[in-house]
């Protein structure tokens, strides 16, 4: 299951109507191990194309730099289909790189409703998964029914 | 002459785990002939036949590779190598 608060998921959607016709792309990056996603970077679509993706080659260097100096991984790595689907294709699934990630899919086909599913994708095989809009990520173990900590 | 290289999560298989490992040589093709001495099968998830693997960013420092001499890049003691896959689809 993805939790993602809402503010995030309409930058997404925004992000994919703004390049439509061609894909858009991106990341949601979060504390490493935590399955959190916190911070969206928008990316930058090196192929500007309407049926593939890449991400800037130097973009990403400074983006997963910037990452590991906060102890970040991408939580979500995300792109949009324009035409078809919000449904990993057969390239989205043989080039899967981050195997902890979640791939968030847009699709833009219907300008009126943009479609938005998450998928685990691992070793060839795609797993659909529940995607849950929330205000408010949910609070860890330590804010959760614990008395207060007194100093 | 030790050149850092940073290896991404889904390569640590080859690497025991270790998120970055010393390397040596010339340029970018011996250091990566030196690492695969040391962690059988990296080399491969690198490069075929025909060069660096498509899907595969690799960077001198802070530049791509592709943007500059590729695998026979000069390397020198003291400069990182970061190896990133790309994140691509259709």
């Amino acid at each position: 299951m993805l939790e993602i608060r809402r503010e995030i998921v309409d930058a997404l959607i925004a992000h994919a109507r703004r390049d439509h016709p061609d894909e858009a792309c991106g990341i949601v990056a979060g504390p490493v191990g935590s399955d959190r996603a916190e911070r969206h970077v928008p990316m930058v679509n090196a192929e500007r194309s309407p049926t593939f993706y890449r991400f800037d080659s130097l973009e990403q260097l400074k983006v997963w730099r910037e990452m590991d100096d906060r102890d970040e991984e991408p939580v979500v790595i995300y792109h949009s289909h324009t035409a078809t689907e919000a449904f990993p294709s057969r390239t989205d699934v043989s080039y899967a790189s981050e195997p902890n990630a979640h791939h968030v899919l847009l699709s833009t086909r219907d300008s009126d409703a943009v479609e938005i599913r998450s998928f685990r994708i691992v070793d060839g095989e795609v797993m659909e998964e529940d995607l849950r809009i929330v205000e408010e990520l949910g609070t860890d173990g330590r804010a959760a029914g614990r008395s207060p900590v007194w100093e | 002459m030790a050149i850092e290289v940073r290896i991404p999560t889904i390569l640590r298989q080859y690497t025991g785990g270790a998120k970055a490992v010393d390397g040596a040589g010339d340029t970018l093709a011996a250091v990566i002939d030196d690492l695969e001495g040391r962690h059988p099968g990296l080399r491969d998830r690198l490069v075929d036949n025909d060069g660096l693997r498509r899907f595969v960013n690799v960077y001198l420092n802070d530049e791509d590779v592709r943007f500059l001499d590729g695998l026979k890049t000069e390397v020198r003691d003291g400069d990182s190598v970061t190896v990133l896959p790309a994140v691509a689809g259709g």
